[in-house]
């Protein structure tokens, strides 16, 4: 562990190209340990390709990506798995494994453990299903039986079968109900405390953001134009970050949201 | 990990020190059944420094565990950063009960087996059903022609008639190619290799022609049906276009199986003509009969009846391949999963029903003879 133990991803000078196009450009970033990090943009700023380049499923053009201080470019496939073990992520459908069930789904993670029997595997499979607030007869069924907020949810047990230190989550929130989208949130703060995770958090919704985190970045111009507390964004002059944050939908968020975190 | 046993006011006391989690699990489970407990025990983790969900859940069913045995562990002095950890695992426990599945029983698999039977039966109707609505469509088509889709039907002709000609024609002139090369080696013997023109005739006019065309295209199209009207069932366009009025059966199924019926008899002629051109080239080179005597043999040894024989079974063919691919389509649920399945279901139910199909015809041509 180097001094730099605080920041579990640091991001410097990263660049991504899809053909001539570039998405990022010199981008900047870190996240420090134990924070919920709420990563915002326009459509098309690419922070969904941030996450992919993070959790190495996109090889960046260029530029570092540290996380927990060992630098992910060139990294051996073996310190790589050894690393992955220690986040988990949950994309935006769930994309469970649609021939498993969903009990199998939370499996898949404590397979790789050595040494593990398959009873303490399933015990443990259905303590995460309870843990994420699904019921328990939904753990012999098969993705395609569920709901979508269902399917986020198991996703998410998926991603913290092993215990994770990070937790990426890409849209968490997206084509759930309000109802749905603030139980998820309540639990995510929930699980955010019990078992101390950093959070990664890519999302539209303002309600999930003023709920959630403790920092934002927002991505625009191809890297991260600012960082820092929801109540930094307000004061940043930038006609996105502006519209973004006054706009009616983030006023309306920012009066609901922050009493939220005491109202426990 | 470690876990000292010592005991403190007569007592056993464990100490667990260090990390507990989903690596040291199996260890700190085994340590623990080792352990003699006596009434009552202390576990003390104020020296813990790591706990997972899996530690917590092993702490906490070990602790049931002897509970049940008699033995009261108390878990003491938890480290305050893992204590919002244990409770959400306990509060989570208490939910989580082992799921019973039932038993199989002789029963349950009579069960199974009925619903299996009523299936196949309900799968039949629901065919039958297709065919009538397919009827139903051409029977409105040509009383009322300006509904008809003719541009779709030209397209669908063009996309399952044309471009399916070079396979056919291929696959057939090297059926032709082995049917000359095998009744060579086998009526050379006899002297009868002359014979070899009625044998590839014959079995190419009657059987495989048709037969090998209806199955290539059911591989080709009736998995290209379903793909297709499966994937406008998964993004909701056959709702879009039921609440727009425009009837999904006359829009995508009439000009889909019309044009199987119209081209497969067409791709089956021409499968016969490349299976004779392959079977006489072979013929030729293999046992010296010429062309021109080929051509003689043909005409004068093989009665045209058994090119019609051939060729009435396709228009049947092609109704059964396309209801079974149109079908399987809008059988389609919202998942990809049930695409993929639905199309190979449709591949496979299609061959089958070719073969099932020929093997009824032949019994029909034995029984009148022809």
């Amino acid at each position: 562990m180097t001094g730099a133990d605080d920041m579990v991803i640091r991001i410097r000078g990263l660049e991504n190209r899809f053909g001539p196009h570039r998405v990022h450009e010199g981008l900047d970033l870190d996240m420090r340990r134990g924070e919920v990090l709420g990563v915002v943009g326009g459509s098309g700023t690419g922070k969904s390709v941030l996450l992919r380049s993070i959790v190495g499923l996109r090889r960046p053009n260029a530029g570092r990506i540290a996380v927990f201080g060992e630098e992910m470019t060139g990294i051996d496939e073996d310190r790589r798995a050894a690393l992955a073990a220690r986040w988990g992520v949950m994309f935006q459908d769930g994309a469970l494994f649609s021939s498993l069930t969903l009990r199998e789904n939370v499996e898949v993670p404590l397979r790789g453990v050595a040494g593990l029997d398959p009873d303490t595997r399933h015990a443990l499979a259905e303590l995460k299903i309870a843990m994420v607030g699904l019921p328990l007869d939904a753990a012999e069924t098969y993705p395609a039986e569920l709901s979508g907020g269902m399917r986020k949810r198991a996703g998410l047990a998926r991603a913290l079968a092993l215990d994770p230190e990070i937790v990426f989550l890409d849209e968490p929130t997206a084509g759930l109900d309000p109802i749905g989208a603030a139980a998820f949130d309540r639990l995510m703060r929930d699980l955010v405390q019990a078992l101390g995770l950093s959070v990664f958090l890519v999302t539209h919704d303002l309600d999930t953001l003023y709920a959630l985190c403790d920092r934002v970045a927002v991505l625009a111009e191809r890297r991260v134009l600012a960082t820092g507390t929801l109540d930094d964004m307000l004061a940043v002059e930038h006609p996105w970050v502006r519209d973004y944050f006054h706009g009616p939908r983030g006023r309306a968020a920012r009066r609901s949201g922050p009493a939220a975190p005491q109202g426990r | 990990m470690s876990i000292k046993i010592g005991t403190t006011a007569g007592q056993p006391k464990i100490e667990i020190s260090g990390s507990l989690g989903l690596p040291e699990l199996e260890q700190a489970r085994r340590r623990f059944a080792q352990t003699p407990f006596a009434p009552h025990a202390t576990l003390d983790l104020s020296a813990l420094q790591r706990l997972d969900s899996a530690g917590a859940w092993l702490l906490l069913t070990e602790q049931a565990r002897l509970r049940q045995e008699g033995t009261d562990l108390i878990i003491a002095s938890v480290p305050p950063h893992a204590l919002p950890l244990v409770e959400v695992v306990r509060a989570n426990l208490a939910r989580a009960e082992p799921a019973t599945r039932p038993p199989l029983t002789v029963a349950a698999l009579l069960d199974r087996l009925g619903r299996k039977v009523a299936g196949g039966a309900a799968f039949l109707r629901d065919l039958l059903g297709y065919l009538g609505i397919f009827t139903a469509r051409l029977l409105g088509a040509l009383r009322r022609p300006r509904g008809f889709h003719l541009t779709s039907l030209v397209h669908h002709c063009e996309e399952v008639g044309l471009r399916a000609v070079p396979i056919v024609a291929l696959m057939a002139f090297l059926i032709g190619v082995v049917l000359a090369f095998q009744g060579a080696t086998q009526l050379r013997p006899f002297g009868a290799e002359i014979f070899v023109v009625e044998l590839i005739a014959i079995s190419i006019l009657r059987e495989l022609g048709i037969l090998l065309t209806a199955i290539i295209v059911a591989g080709r199209t009736a998995s290209a049906f379903t793909a297709a009207i499966g994937s406008m069932k998964m993004r909701e366009e056959i709702d879009a276009m039921l609440t727009l009025r425009i009837d999904p059966a006359n829009a995508l199924i009439l000009p889909r199986i019309l044009a199987l019926v119209i081209t497969l008899p067409i791709l089956g002629l021409v499968a016969d003509l490349s299976g004779l051109l392959g079977g006489a080239l072979m013929s030729w080179a293999e046992l010296g009969i010429s062309p021109a005597m080929f051509r003689t043999r043909l005409i004068e040894g093989v009665e045209p009846i058994h090119v019609v024989v051939g060729l009435v079974k396709a228009p049947v063919f092609a109704l059964i391949i396309g209801i079974v691919g149109c079908r399987a389509g809008m059988q389609v649920g919202n998942s990809a999963e049930s695409l993929g399945r639905m199309t190979s279901s449709a591949v496979v139910t299609a061959i089958f029903a070719v073969i099932v199909i020929d093997a009824l015809f032949s019994i029909l041509f034995a029984q009148v003879g022809l």
